[in-house]
């Protein structure tokens, strides 16, 4: 033994990790000891069961099984970190979204029926009916919804997402965001502003207004804009848009202006009435979300490329439709794992309380999924007041991520802990470990539709879904050795 | 009531003001509160929940707005004082330190140089960690107790594979390099080492060491049931080889409750192949003739002397002789009225309450007890007996849903007041633990207590002896001076070691067997 070779822990400096009782940890520094005081807790929410999954699947036990998720895994992060997501351009939903229809309609979140769905997501989809022409006013809309003869699915199952309520409809113009890398395309529709808009629920004339002249006039202008420039590295201007502050969820306000700053050459050449482009550039101009667009099919281009692992325990879904929070495994392919969708803690426009918000809503959590949004949140001190006010707590926010996360991103980085990739790929066997859920930043839709965006926040998503995950990828491990 | 102010060019962020907004409407009497920049959407939004003003409206989103809608006067000028305070504030410097480590992995992130893991979770999670912890090369003091007996056997069995120290399960005490580990007294560094299957054992050694003159090199738990049959010593084994190879120890103390026979003698024989010189005491045994370089002690005082003089350190603090014993006994039983002839000993250390048991049984007392190594004796605790008692109130049974004794004494403040009653009893026998981790005061309720009994027994024309003696150093954080003085100032006789306490005892109690109650 080494204590014979001289080697000993009487011969080292005494460093300690204190885990549990704090008082023993703080009697040691004290005494000068350097001590490392875990935030110690039950493991796997203390439930015996899922502890022995949890062991069986992360430590060598001679079965294989843990060399195995370690292997997926390898392969899952290396796919997500390789992801190229490249805007190549817009088109018409029924044209480009694999398997979209005429009577369909795409919605945020996992599957929801009508009768299920929350009142924001509802306003959307009357909104979606009446911009469609299928409906003309709200009740004839609701009629139609409930009458069967709309097929709703969710955007996830379309290479898509959506913000908030995520309604996509046929005719509606769609960003296409190719992962040059695996050549898989993701899906999203063109962000619509603050306010009283589609995605909140609300469906008044301004907003399908609004909506028609974004699929005349903005769609078209900016289909000609990216022609003219060709494909735009979506992975550069996120982490270019990190570097300013924003984290690509709830703040896009860098990103959208790198945008702009990209295009804008290449708009005003367009042989097009000066009114147009400038109106083009105002709206640009006047919505700071409108990049959140972008990151979106971005990160969701990068992720499929990611899913389907057999024995892989990351998270490639993290999605809520206002009834139910759900996300997906890449061991589990395309099985989604719900429980109901929890309430945002937030702050709120003027005129709104807590009493107005929808529960969480919206596909935008994957930013989250992908490496930036609240796993950023150390890049943009200009929102910190959602996580408690101090930079010093985005800082934490974001360092706690790493505890859940297989990788440090490779593009995305963080000028506030000396550039460290942000944290990248959840693994739902650390999540359940640890009791740690991600952090996901979101915007608050009011619970009645028509009305809109009350307020934004910090959500904490349900951690029984991601005890259901671990347990499926369990299961489908433990069948495929029999 | 509502009012809506604007001032002109004065932006702050949305998101600090939504914060203003929400604190501001918690205040009491305010039913609403607002401070937002006056954008479209805000004005429209502040003029559908009824706030109008034509300043509203023709404000810019660069101007401040401030709308409150409240219950009085008074609510709604408390509000506009705190937008304006929160307005204003100077923000606090953020602290510089970061996020606590949630995991193993991230913990040694932090802090690379890690070696030893301090363990005191739950019980059934306990075994758990410290694996991670020996897989992660960390040495291991697992302080937490409910370990199954297997899951100590396999830890320990893993940590001798990797060459690392697994103190405990239920690992009380240990001192590494001079920092004290869980509960362990303030000691000066010296050449004595020592391995302990007992917390108190090795606080009692290593507190009289220091106060006898001499130092301690490493003091290394081992956890109660290390020398139980079923785990055969092998922490104890591991601790002997360590601190015999360790250049800063000359002299070994080995300090266990009761072993198992053939443990006993296997740690025997490995301390026979020493070249140090070694003394043992294993609590509950007749002591035995010396072997080769081991010196066999009848009591934990008796070790820790033995011990200084092995090392060459001339003692400086003598314990009360036996003349002296023999006074104090005479003076206390003087006092005493007829009816008084019981012992009641209530201890919050473990071993303590074993030695103490041990030397009245070897001096010839029947004393009942809950750490009773005599099956005729052996009580719960909780049940009446007629005759001597001597009860460890850190065992289970009384322990349940409150804190151990040591870290929380009123539990034998308590037992002490429940005897105020009680005409039979002469002679109360306690001990009192000081060092890290223990109550920062412990001497203040039981000297209360004390008091109040003592008087009560002296009002009846009688009087209570009370024998204590303190486990501590005058350099631990509650002052060994200053808790003896209190316990003092109550007439309680306080010896120098828990063994010099318990031969008082038998000294009383002799002249009561004697002489009969007075």
């Amino acid at each position: 033994m080494t204590a014979k070779n001289g080697v000993f822990l009487f011969s080292e400096k005494l460093q300690v990790i204190n885990i549990g009782l704090d008082g023993f940890g703080h009697t040691l520094q004290e005494q000068g000891v350097p001590v490392a005081m875990l935030d110690w807790r039950p493991p796997a929410g203390g439930d015996p069961e899922l502890i022995k999954i949890i062991d069986h699947l992360r430590s060598d036990t001679g079965d294989g099984w843990q060399e195995k998720i370690m292997r997926a895994n390898a392969e899952a992060i290396s796919r997500l970190l390789a992801a190229k997501p490249m805007i190549k351009g817009i088109g018409t939903a029924i044209d480009v979204v694999p398997g979209m229809k005429q009577k369909m309609i795409l919605h945020a979140g996992p599957p929801v029926d009508w009768t299920q769905m929350c009142g924001p997501m509802r306003g959307a989809v009357i909104g979606g009916l009446i911009y469609e022409g299928l409906a003309n006013d709200p009740r004839e809309a609701e009629e139609l919804a409930a009458s069967g003869e709309i097929t709703f699915e969710p955007c996830h199952h379309h290479a898509a997402v959506g913000p908030m309520a995520g309604v996509m409809t046929a005719s509606m113009p769609v960003w296409i965001m190719e992962n040059e890398t695996f050549g898989n395309t993701a899906y999203c529709t063109l962000n619509e502003g603050l306010g009283k808009v589609l995605r909140y629920g609300a469906y008044s004339t301004e907003v399908i207004d609004r909506l028609n002249w974004m699929r005349e006039v903005l769609a078209p202008v900016l289909a000609d804009v990216i022609q003219a420039h060709g494909p735009i590295d979506m992975k550069s201007l996120i982490t270019q848009a990190l570097q300013m502050g924003d984290e690509g969820h709830n703040r896009n306000r860098a990103g959208t202006s790198l945008f702009i700053r990209e295009i804008a050459p290449f708009l005003v050449r367009l042989d097009r009435p000066r009114e147009e482009i400038a109106k083009v550039f105002e709206f640009l101009n006047g919505n700071d979300h409108f990049f959140l667009n972008l990151t979106m099919p971005a990160g969701k281009a990068s992720l499929d490329a990611a899913a389907n692992i057999e024995g892989s325990s990351l998270v490639t879904v993290m999605a809520r439709n206002g009834t139910e929070f759900g996300i997906r495994v890449s061991g589990t392919g395309d099985q989604w794992f719900t429980a109901p969708a929890p309430m945002v803690d937030g702050l709120y426009l003027p005129g709104f309380t807590a009493d107005d918000a929808a529960p969480d809503i919206g596909d935008s959590s994957i930013a989250e999924t992908t490496g930036y949004g609240g796993f950023a949140m150390a890049a943009a001190p200009a929102i910190v007041q959602f996580v408690g006010g101090t930079p010093q707590r985005a800082i934490e926010f974001t360092q706690r991520m790493y505890e859940i996360t297989l990788a440090e991103n490779n593009a995305y980085q963080i000028p506030a802990l000396g550039f460290r990739g942000t944290p990248t790929g959840i693994d739902v066997l650390k999540v359940v470990d640890t009791g740690i859920v991600p952090a996901i930043n979101t915007g608050i839709a009011h619970k009645e539709p028509g009305i809109g965006m009350v307020g934004a926040g910090l959500v904490v998503p349900p951690i029984e879904c991601f005890r259901d995950g671990a347990r499926a990828l369990a299961e489908r491990i433990v069948k495929q050795s029999n | 009531m509502k009012q809506v102010t604007i001032e002109k060019e004065r932006y702050y962020d949305s998101v600090f003001l939504m914060l203003i907004s929400k604190e501001v409407e918690a205040l009491p009497g305010v039913n609403s509160a607002t401070a937002a920049l006056a954008t479209p959407s805000n004005i429209e939004n502040l003029t559908r929940i009824g706030f109008t003003s034509p300043d509203l409206l023709a404000a810019g989103p660069n101007d401040l707005v401030v709308a409150i809608d409240a219950e009085s006067k008074e609510a709604l000028a408390a509000a506009q004082a705190r937008v304006e305070e929160m307005l204003t504030e100077k923000k606090e410097q953020a602290a510089t330190s970061s996020a606590r480590p949630s995991t193993l992995s991230s913990a040694i992130d932090s802090l690379p140089g890690a070696n030893l893991a301090l363990i005191s979770v739950p019980g059934q999670y306990a075994a758990r960690v410290a694996r991670l912890a020996l897989r992660k090369d960390l040495h291991v003091m697992l302080f937490s107790d409910n370990v199954a007996i297997e899951d100590e056997i396999s830890l320990k069995k893993d940590a001798v594979g990797r060459n690392l120290l697994m103190m405990g399960p239920d690992c009380g005490t240990a001192i590494i390099n001079g920092a004290p580990l869980g509960f362990a007294n303030a000691v000066r560094r010296g050449s004595i080492g020592i391995v302990g299957a007992s917390g108190t054992g090795i606080q009692e050694i290593s507190s009289l060491i220091d106060r006898y003159g001499a130092g301690i090199s490493q003091a290394i738990g081992t956890g109660g049931r290390d020398l139980h049959e079923e785990v055969g010593g092998m922490m104890m084994l591991f601790g002997i080889d360590a601190l015999a190879t360790d250049p800063d120890t000359s002299v070994i103390v080995v300090v266990s409750k009761a072993p198992a026979q053939s443990v006993a003698e296997k740690v025997i024989d490995a301390l026979q192949k020493l070249d140090k010189p070694v003394v043992v005491q294993f609590i509950g045994e007749a002591s035995r003739p010396p072997r080769g370089n081991i010196t066999f002690a009848p009591s934990l005082a008796a070790a820790a002397r033995s011990a200084c003089e092995k090392a060459g350190v001339k003692i400086e603090a003598e314990d009360e002789s036996d003349a002296q014993i023999e006074r104090i006994a005479a003076s206390e039983y003087e006092k005493m009225s007829p009816q008084q002839h019981r012992l009641v000993g209530l201890f919050g250390g473990g071993t303590l309450a074993q030695e103490a048991w041990h030397l009245l049984s070897v001096g010839g007392e029947r004393v009942y007890s809950n750490v009773a190594l005599n099956k005729a004796l052996k009580i719960a605790g909780d049940e009446h007996v007629d005759g001597h008692v001597l009860l460890d109130l850190g065992d289970d049974i009384f322990t349940q849903g409150r804190p151990h004794p040591m870290i929380e004494p009123s539990l034998r403040d308590e037992h002490v007041l429940a005897l105020v009653d009680d005409r039979s009893i002469a002679v109360l026998l306690l001990d009192l633990v000081l060092g890290y981790g223990a109550h920062p005061d412990p001497a203040a309720g039981l000297a209360a207590a004390i008091a109040k009994v003592k008087k009560a027994f002296e009002e009846r024309g009688g009087y209570l002896s009370v024998v204590a003696s303190i486990t501590g150093t005058i350099a631990d954080p509650q002052g060994y001076s200053r808790q003896r003085s209190q316990l003092e100032g109550v007439g309680a006789i306080v010896m120098e070691s828990n063994d010099v306490a318990a031969r008082l005892v038998l000294k009383i109690l002799s002249h009561v067997a004697m002489e009969g109650g007075r």
